[in-house]
């Protein structure tokens, strides 16, 4: 007996499956995953090889361990293949305008600090045209935590370099090769004063994970780079045609390095990839920051 | 597996097993999950879904382990293992 | 003033700066959330805030920029706080990106203007109405806006009030144009008791979560009820067109059509609802000056003086310009020889009252490119001319 599937065909039923071979073809089911995402609105729209869904699987498999509840946690996006998250999370969820998710996630939890507020947008919505956000929401030790999908170009308009293009890449507007200097997501957040700064690529999905679990328990403004494949945009002009290139790359290249200086974790198009956790430091956040000094303020 | 003393707890140590489900309608083909299984449960199919895609599928059922990197990796959300209770399997039988 | 400590409305008779009226305004009507960027004639509304808000049990940020002012204001009232942020015109122009944003999301929220002489940095400390159409239509593409112009300190403080009781009426950013010589005008400001202020509160929604749909209008309604993060809905909110699930619906155009119509209908179809105009002197006039802000409180010299001389004038002041008074206009042009409209800048709101007026009288506009106000022989000269007299040149 065999199932006509649009396209395709089985030749087993699933329970025979199941009970011959121990696996379950499931066609149209459900997901472990899927009371977490708004699954009304998959396929998402990341091309094959995009490590975006693999970034968001690291995501929600780390929120569910940290046991929040999860009327209280916002997902707050800016623009970009990455901008896209806040729409398929399973949670309230706001897709902000180019660059400015973190002052609108600020806003949130300013106005309701139970909030647990999670920004979760691409390296050229949070440091090239939010740079300005990135550097004094991290320079507060605003209580949000950031996680920065790097792909080293704007994928969502066609590849084209930002401030996080490797000198020499090839992009759909540095065609010639990248010749300005990028910035270093990891290295500018510790710079700016956050409290938790760990990068890892999406291939270290174990390991992305944890530092997320970490980085969402963190008080104060944490930081998650996430190294991810773009082979539409970037991989395809960097002899990685599919994700899985890129992916080979990041084996080959990645070096963890826990406690590195962040200043030294540049990334470059060939060369060690430094990954690991770089920054776990304790501060007083905004928030505690505020309170003590209006506390004493207003006793007098 | 030799051991040079052979732990008191042998017999109680369960090895994890998984069972494999995969949503072929959500896969996008990226391989990810073939390339990546450390006990290269997965291999590609001939299949293709509606989107044109060649969903993985299982060739050695019996030898994951349920570590769920096939999971944690999948871009899609089409791929997920189910523990279950797994066996005490004696290496050196 | 004296007592800081005191939460929340502060009762009393007071000689307050526009300013700072703005801010108490604000506190009245319940807003408890202010991020904002120091701005010359704006900044004593974020330093008063800076001061309340903590004692009011209040959140007071200063945020990097004008476009993070107004993207934590729209974050803030998301998360059911009121907000508000005041800035000036090149601060406003920064607030225009996301102000498109707080419509399309249909954000609750106040954004007040203490206008100066533009364009770029312009005139810092001295007055302008150059942001009139900015305010209109300086988001880009189509939407319909609330903006109210005060002419005093005491209607600051009223008109502060109103835009967050409209804004929740209609889930929308209001504006406050005001302006420099308003803003820093000291004056008597009466706060009447908590219980004579009224006070919209937010419409939640009484749906159960899976539902509710947070762009869902009922019939005979014009926004949805609004719930908030954190109210276990789990909304989804975007900017991109969206339908009634907050969902993007970007591939063609079924869901821009009925959006952004609702957009324009919900305010420009409740004109009656919104707009506030304030006459004087009307009822028998051959003249009438049409103005609002200081421009209209500089008129009234210049009409007294007209009037001595036997002119017929009348003063219609928008106290709401946007929407703008179409009808109530268009009846006025029909009655009157004349329009003279007198404005800080070099002729916008006289633009809208030509096309309001369409052809039944004569409309002359009175500019004034910023820096000071009215000549009140200027505008005396522009009234003798619509009424027909001689005027020595």
């Amino acid at each position: 007996m065999g199932i006509e599937m649009q396209g395709y065909r089985l030749d087993k039923t699933m329970e025979q499956h199941e009970e011959a071979e121990g696996w379950v073809d499931e066609i149209h089911g459900t997901h472990p995953m899927d009371d977490l995402l708004r699954t009304d609105r998959l396929p998402h729209i990341w091309c094959p090889g995009c490590g975006l869904g693999t970034a968001l699987t690291c995501f929600l498999s780390a929120l569910r361990k940290s046991k929040f509840d999860l009327d209280k946690v916002v997902v707050v996006s800016g623009i970009g293949c990455t901008g896209r998250v806040a729409g398929y999370v399973r949670l309230d969820s706001f897709h902000t305008t180019h660059g400015r998710a973190i002052p609108f996630a600020t806003g949130l939890k300013l106005g309701n600090p139970a909030l647990k507020v999670v920004v979760f947008s691409g390296d050229g919505d949070l440091v090239t045209i939010g740079g300005n956000h990135f550097i004094h929401a991290a320079r507060r030790n605003m209580d949000i935590t950031v996680i920065c999908v790097n792909n080293f170009n704007y994928g969502m308009t066609g590849g084209q370099a930002g401030a996080t293009t490797p000198v020499g890449g090839v992009t759909s507007t540095s065609p010639y090769g990248n010749y300005e200097y990028p910035f270093n997501v990891s290295a500018l957040a510790a710079a700016s004063g956050a409290v938790y700064v760990a990068r890892w690529t999406v291939l270290h999905a174990r390991r992305l994970e944890r530092s997320i679990h970490e980085a969402l328990l963190k008080p104060g403004f944490s930081l998650v780079e996430i190294i991810s494949p773009c082979p539409t945009g970037f991989g395809r002009r960097h002899k990685q045609r599919e994700g899985l290139d890129t992916l080979h790359y990041y084996h080959e290249h990645g070096v963890i390095k826990h406690g590195a200086d962040p200043r030294e974790t540049d990334i470059g198009l060939s060369g060690a990839l430094v990954e690991g956790k770089f920054v776990d430091l304790d501060k007083p956040t905004f928030l505690e920051q505020r309170s003590r000094r209006l506390a004493q303020a207003l006793e007098k | 597996m030799k051991y040079w003393r052979e732990p008191l707890d042998l017999k109680d140590i369960r090895v994890p097993h998984g069972v494999i489900h995969i949503l072929k309608e959500r896969c996008k083909g990226c391989g990810w999950c073939i390339e990546y299984c450390p006990r290269d449960v997965l291999a590609p199919s001939d299949e293709i879904n509606t989107k044109g895609y060649h969903p993985p599928h299982v060739v050695q059922a019996d030898a994951c382990v349920s570590c769920g990197l096939c999971e944690l990796l999948c871009p899609e959300f089409a791929i997920y293992v189910e523990e279950t209770e797994g066996e005490v399997v004696l290496y050196e039988r | 003033m004296s007592d800081k400590t005191h939460a929340g409305v502060l009762s009393g008779e007071f000689f307050m700066q526009g300013d700072i009226a703005c801010a108490e305004g604000a506190i009245c009507a319940g807003c408890r959330f202010f991020g904002g960027y120091p701005i010359t004639p704006a900044t004593e509304v974020a330093q008063w805030m800076s001061e309340r808000l903590p004692v009011v049990g209040g959140m007071y940020i200063q945020m990097e920029d004008e476009l993070a002012s107004m993207n934590a204001v729209l974050g803030a009232s998301w998360a059911g706080i009121k907000a508000m942020t005041a800035t000036s015109g090149p601060g406003f122009s920064l607030m225009m990106e996301n102000l498109g944003l707080g419509i399309m999301m249909e954000t609750p929220c106040v954004l007040v203007n203490v206008q100066r002489g533009g364009p770029s940095t312009g005139l810092p400390t001295l007055v302008g109405q150059g942001d009139m159409m900015q305010a209109r239509w300086g988001s880009h593409g189509d939407y319909a806006i609330i903006a109210l112009a005060p002419s005093s300190p005491q209607e600051i403080f009223d008109l502060t009030i109103d835009a967050f009781n409209l804004a929740e009426r209609y889930r929308t950013p209001v504006l406050v144009m005001t302006d420099a010589e308003v803003g820093h005008m000291t004056e008597k400001v009466v706060i009447p008791p908590p219980d004579e202020i009224e006070i919209v509160p937010r419409r939640k929604p009484t749906a159960p979560p899976g539902e509710y749909m947070p762009y869902y209008v009922a019939p005979g309604e014009w926004v949805a009820p609004m719930a908030v993060a954190g109210d276990g809905y789990r909304i989804h909110a975007t900017g991109l067109t969206h339908n009634e699930k907050g969902y993007p619906a970007t591939a063609d155009d079924s869901s821009q059509w009925p959006l952004i119509q609702r957009l324009i209908d919900k305010i420009e179809k409740n004109r009656d609802d919104i707009i506030v105009l304030e006459e004087n002197g009307l009822d028998d006039a051959e003249v009438a000056v049409i103005s609002y802000g200081i421009a209209a409180r500089t008129a009234i010299w210049p009409m007294q003086m007209a009037r001595a001389e036997g002119i017929r004038v009348g003063l219609l002041r928008l106290v709401t310009v946007w929407p703008f008074p179409d009808a109530a206009i268009y009846d006025l042009a029909g009655r009157v020889n004349g329009i003279v409209v007198p404005e800080i800048n070099m002729g916008q709101i006289v633009r809208e009252v030509q096309r309001a007026a369409a052809g039944r009288t004569q409309v002359i506009s009175v500019p004034h490119p910023g820096g000071g106000i009215h000549d009140p022989y200027k505008v005396l000269d522009a009234i003798r001319r619509a009424a027909g007299r001689k005027v020595e040149v």
